[in-house]
């Protein structure tokens, strides 16, 4: 008790100081930038404007990026080059094979489950009262951390070999006359059932975005297409998901980015053990643990060729957008 | 105006409203039945916890809140330094100034890419959009090689080794960068959208580019900063990544997320503290969710539909 409060306070001490230095610092910049008239002025307010922010990414991003790509083709302490052997490593190692396919299962289910179903509930909500009150209680998982929801579900499939079932899945499994199963350990149940884990969390974010688009759809268009004849399922095909599909596109995308570099999940909990192993969890297992960086850097590289195409993808409907 | 609202056009009848209202509460309840089973067995006794499952605690309500006063006391201990305090206030120490400081610097290079066009500016944004795709993992390690050891080319020291791995300042530091790309993508959109005549209009006025940013951009982009804001505080609250590896596992700096991973991980923890110091983490982020749940939604839908 007697040393916590002057830890917290001098911890508190250091926020305040950083942050007031921060606007200190900022705020003498912007005086003494601002003093400056005509030509001089515009191009010192692009350096003061964007070179913070650029050497930031040039330092943070870009640099270890390049890096990262030189320790690909080194030794696991980064040392001496020896060619492509973390890349041949990958292909000859059978237990980076079930990962690929792991990570490959959760690239084509979580996203496809997670952008349908939200769009579904974003349909819905769209016909109901008060839908504010199921929209903020399906989204919330979203401000839960990938630990927290972690443990929130590891306690639904907690099992016990004892007669009583504390974990609800189980308890369900039983009731309806199943013998207690340990989840986690039970191949390929389990990587399926961590990915309910990461389609609970990222769901409310796409219904939340595709609700946006749809309710974006002008009224007249329906109106007259209902004239038309078009009822239910066929409005939905034939008006509503046209107009909504390059949202879904961008969630589809975000989503996809977002299960190949999952980590967390995984790494609570299974630890990437019982076959539940991701790309990203061996790349930290290889670094922080086999400390083989140049394995680990080597993953790394391939992960990042995999978004590559997303983000083509993603430049050129930005860029299309604009011109309009 | 009340036919309008009353009777909604048979058009828009994808489902029937019965059905779409039976559906949606259905999968609402499905969603968060998990963590209210959790928040119920946070305030349940051990002995309770493993006798029976928590929707049994309905029959014969007894709970308690030992399981909140182990967590911040540290099991046995009377003192709050054993306990998850010290991680709580650490994340706030963490969050504040990894939100403000990334913000700032992100609508600055936001509104110079923006507004003062120069022979490239397109080509950066682009070039900064594009490093959203840099998965973190890649370059945690080098990062935290230049903080140990700076950066040399021979002898020359091209970027200073700055001996803050382990410090708060290493944790605010990589989260700002991390935080760059996404966040001055969103603000672009948001600050590009302001209206032309504005801005000519104060130059016209003699107001340089720091004045227009200080008395125009800012007020005018408070609801697009407060969105990232939230999103911004939300990532860093419930990052565990970054925080393991530039804190470490200490009570000095590591943050309550970071212990709750341990937790999770240390044999023998039981679900008293762990349901327990779950809830003590997402109880934050979960506040400032839902008080400030339309901003952030605005913010969201700002970004990504046009």
């Amino acid at each position: 008790m007697e040393d916590f409060l002057p830890t917290t306070l001098a911890k508190f001490g250091s926020v305040f100081s950083a942050i007031g230095i921060f606007f200190v610092v900022l705020g003498t910049i912007f005086f003494i930038a601002g003093k400056f008239n005509g030509k001089k002025s515009r191009y010192i307010a692009i350096v003061v404007f964007v070179a913070p922010a650029l050497i930031l990414l040039m330092a943070g991003l870009v640099i270890p990026a390049i890096r990262t790509v030189m320790f690909s083709f080194m030794d696991p302490d980064s040392l001496k080059f020896i060619g492509l052997d973390n890349y041949t490593w990958m292909f000859k190692d059978p237990n980076v094979a079930i990962i690929m396919r792991n990570t490959l299962l959760w690239l084509l289910v979580t996203p496809i489950f997670t952008t349908a179903l939200g769009l579904l509930l974003a349909v819905m909500l769209d016909r109901i009262k008060r839908e504010s009150i199921p929209k903020s209680l399906l989204f919330m998982p979203m401000a839960i951390s990938f630990v927290g929801a972690s443990i929130i579900w590891k306690f639904v499939y907690e099992f016990r070999d004892d007669d009583v079932q504390i974990g609800l899945l189980n308890a369900i499994w039983t009731f309806f006359g199943g013998e207690p199963v340990n989840w986690m350990l039970s191949k390929p149940v389990n990587t399926f059932l961590l990915m309910i884990i990461l389609v609970w969390t990222q769901m409310g974010f796409a219904m939340v975005i595709l609700s946006a688009a749809i309710k974006a759809v002008p009224a007249d268009v329906v109106e007259a297409s209902a004239l038309d004849g078009a009822y239910g399922f066929k409005l939905f095909r034939m008006i509503t998901f046209p107009m909504v599909k390059t949202t879904v596109i961008v969630v589809l995308a975000t989503q996809v980015v977002g299960a190949l570099k999952l980590f967390d999940i995984v790494r609570t909990m299974t630890g990437g053990n019982f076959g539940t192993n991701v790309l990203a969890n061996e790349m930290y297992s290889q670094i922080f643990v086999q400390f083989d960086q140049g394995k680990g850097s080597a993953l790394a590289v391939v992960l990042f060729i995999c978004v590559t195409p997303i983000l083509i993808y993603n430049i050129r409907s930005i860029r299309r957008e604009r011109a309009h | 105006m009340s036919l309008k609202v009353s009777k909604p056009s048979s058009g828009r009848q994808i489902f029937s409203s019965k059905v779409a209202a039976i559906t949606v509460w259905t999968i609402t309840i499905l969603w968060t039945i998990p963590t209210f089973g959790l928040l119920v067995t946070s305030f349940r006794t051990g002995d309770e916890i493993y006798a029976s499952g928590w929707w049994s605690a309905f029959t014969s309500p007894k709970f308690t809140l030992q399981n909140y006063k182990e967590v911040f006391l540290g099991g046995g201990s009377e003192s709050l330094s054993d306990g998850i305090l010290p991680y709580f206030i650490n994340s706030i120490v963490i969050t504040l100034p990894a939100t403000i400081f990334p913000i700032i610097i992100a609508t600055m290079a936001a509104y110079g890419l923006a507004w003062v066009k120069f022979k490239g500016s397109d080509f950066i944004f682009f070039a900064i959009f594009a490093l959203q795709i840099v998965p973190l993992q890649m370059s945690l390690i080098p990062l935290l090689q230049l903080f140990t050891g700076g950066a040399h080319i021979g002898s020359v020291t091209i970027f200073p080794a700055l001996g803050i791995a382990g410090d708060f300042a290493g944790i605010w530091l990589p989260h700002t960068m991390f935080a760059m790309p996404l966040a001055i993508y969103l603000l672009h959109n948001f600050i590009a959208s302001l209206p032309r005549e504005l801005m000519e209009a104060a130059h016209v006025d003699g107001a340089n580019h720091f004045l227009i940013f200080r008395k125009i951009v800012i007020p005018l982009s408070v609801p697009g900063i407060a969105a990232i804001a939230i999103f911004q505080f939300l990532w860093v609250w419930n990052d565990l990544l970054v925080a393991l590896t530039f804190a470490g596992g200490t009570e000095e700096v590591a943050p309550i997320n970071a212990k709750l991973a341990s937790l999770v991980g240390q044999y023998g923890s039981s679900w008293t503290t762990l349901t327990a110091g779950a809830f003590i983490t997402i109880a934050i982020p979960l506040v400032v969710f839902f008080s400030l749940q339309r901003y952030f939604v605005r913010g969201l839908t700002a970004g990504s539909v046009k």
